[in-house]
């Protein structure tokens, strides 16, 4: 059964039309990659897979039942930016996790069950390479170290999707790279879902074992909102064999909003 | 010869340049008191430093031969607990409210209007209301402070809740929390250093709402205090006290803007990025 399931669905703010017609089926396990230009819906979509957004047609289906309105623990997520707590140490932004889910009223823990969950956060730190960083801010962190820090605060609840939108962006390139291998190590190694929305095309090759490509199909030039974004191409991509030849050149173009990042 | 915008003075010269205003007053007033003086002795408008001093020094030490208190500290303590208690309960309330209706949407239709409506009110306007219900011993005065701060700390720190980032809350849902968790560990955390910002702010509006409270009907502070002595133009009195409510008020300013370095260096920090 497919983890995530989306029939016909549609999204409009009023008579703006974000998203039309959208099919999709996603396989437990996948590293789906979304590109698309800016403005084409493949944010609002990812706000729908986290609930943030509903659907205005449609149906949104996760594990085969009605996707919840609201964010949930079962799909992690990572912004761009905003995404760790300013006020809390590395350590605390993952432990908080643990504090939330054991500690329903005073969402603190005390005494053994604080050292154990301790123990794990510190773990979770050290998978992502950020052991020495326990004790700091966020704002003393670089911005490389701040999306190492969310990527663990998401999996601390062991998510079974783990939604990223444009987590990378703001990164240097040699630090994207890094951050390239800590996410597929993650992905094999703990065998979860992820959708991530990028707006860099070699990116989505690079991760993904699926690119989806949001555009538009129909364009009215004197009412730019009338239609919306669906999924124009749907590409498999198996290890070994990932390159970008297979989209039509007028695409690449299209996408590449920023092309000297291609070549990083 | 570099443009004015990039001239910087040294550590010394700032320090002159700083002290300079306040030794300017102080000059004009020693002369303006001195040829005052010069041309009557008796003058009590513009009395000397040195008599003021001595007078400063018979309130802070000498018994009053009517309530045997010593006058400074009995006005000031009184002072002191009437504005501190307002402002503490302020401060509790708008924490509470502030960040409640930050966060829940239905709180805040429901109450914004109308604290907005209330914070709209001139609160000196309502103290005839407030001696009349509460009396015009100490339960009025607290309360025209509180009435005088809370709204405008209640908004700024509802404000402060809608500025984050709403990735966070987000974040926060998809850890698992809940509204109460959320308000906890989320909202009320990033919103305290915030707080005492806005009462450092309040704090100005707090002082002229005691003092005018006071000077209506008390029998003790500082606000009393001078507006009793003004009877007999003693300014003798008048001025130490005046200099002394703005060494107090200075005081508490600085202790909040220290209590935001002791307890949030991140909020510090995070600001200067």
């Amino acid at each position: 059964m497919s983890i995530i399931e989306a029939k016909n669905l549609w999204k409009e703010y009023g008579r703006d039309v974000v998203l039309e017609d959208v099919h999709l089926r996603v396989a437990a396990g996948d590293f789906v990659t979304v590109v698309g230009a800016s403005g084409c819906g493949k944010s609002t979509f990812l706000r729908m897979l986290l609930g943030e957004e509903t659907p205005t047609r449609g149906t949104l289906l996760l594990d085969g039942a009605a996707m919840p309105e609201e964010p949930g623990p079962d799909r992690g997520v990572v912004f761009q930016k905003y995404s760790v707590f300013p006020h809390l140490t590395a350590l605390g932004n993952v432990l908080l996790a643990e504090e939330l889910e054991q500690a329903n009223i005073t969402a603190r823990l005390l005494g053994r069950p604080r050292r154990e969950a301790m123990a794990r956060a510190q773990a979770m730190l050290e998978r992502v390479g950020l052991a020495d960083a326990a004790d700091k801010y966020p704002s003393q962190l670089s911005g490389g170290m701040q999306q190492r820090l969310a990527i663990a605060q998401a999996l601390m609840k062991n998510p079974r999707i783990l939604l990223l939108d444009e987590p990378f962006g703001a990164l240097d390139p040699g630090i994207r790279k890094d951050m390239h291998a800590l996410i597929l190590e993650l992905w094999e190694r703990l065998d979860i879902t992820i959708f991530m929305v990028t707006h860099d095309l070699k990116e989505g090759f690079d991760l993904g074992t699926r690119l989806l490509v949001f555009d538009k199909t129909r364009v009215d030039p004197h009412a730019p909102n009338a239609y919306g974004a669906t999924i124009t191409y749907d590409i498999p991509l198996q290890q070994g064999l990932r390159s970008d030849d297979r989209l039509p050149a007028a695409v690449r173009a299209g996408l590449s909003s920023t092309p000297d990042e291609e070549s990083a | 010869m570099k443009r004015l915008i990039n001239q910087r003075p040294g550590r010394v010269l700032g320090a002159v340049l700083a002290l300079l205003p306040f030794a300017l007053v102080v000059l004009a007033y020693m002369a303006a008191s001195a040829a005052r003086l010069a041309d009557n002795p008796g003058d009590k408008l513009l009395p000397s430093l040195m008599s003021m001093a001595e007078a400063l020094v018979r309130l802070a030490t000498e018994p009053s031969r009517r309530t045997g208190e010593i006058l400074l500290w009995a006005d000031t303590a009184a002072s002191l607990a009437r504005l501190l208690t307002g402002v503490a309960i302020s401060m509790a309330l708008a924490l509470i409210v502030g960040t409640a209706t930050g966060l829940i949407p239905y709180l805040r239709r429901s109450l914004s209007p109308f604290l907005a409506a209330l914070a709209m009110i001139p609160p000196l306007s309502i103290l005839p209301i407030l001696f009349i219900t509460f009396g015009v011993g100490e339960l009025s005065k607290v309360v025209l402070i509180i009435f005088g701060i809370l709204p405008f700390m209640m908004r700024d720190l509802q404000q402060r809740v809608e500025e984050i980032p709403g990735e966070q809350f987000v974040k926060a849902q998809t850890l698992g929390g809940s509204t109460w968790q959320i308000l906890l560990r989320v909202a009320i955390p990033q919103t305290l250093p915030r707080l005492f910002d806005a009462t450092r702010l309040a704090l100005g509006a707090a002082w002229l709402f005691l003092i005018a409270a006071e000077a209506i009907a008390a029998e003790q502070g500082l606000g009393y205090r001078i507006f009793l002595v003004r009877r007999y133009l003693d300014m003798q009195t008048i001025l130490p006290y005046v200099a002394w409510i703005t060494l107090l008020a200075f005081s508490l300013d600085w202790l909040l803007r220290r209590v935001n370095h002791w307890l949030f260096p991140w909020y510090v920090t995070g600001r200067a990025k």
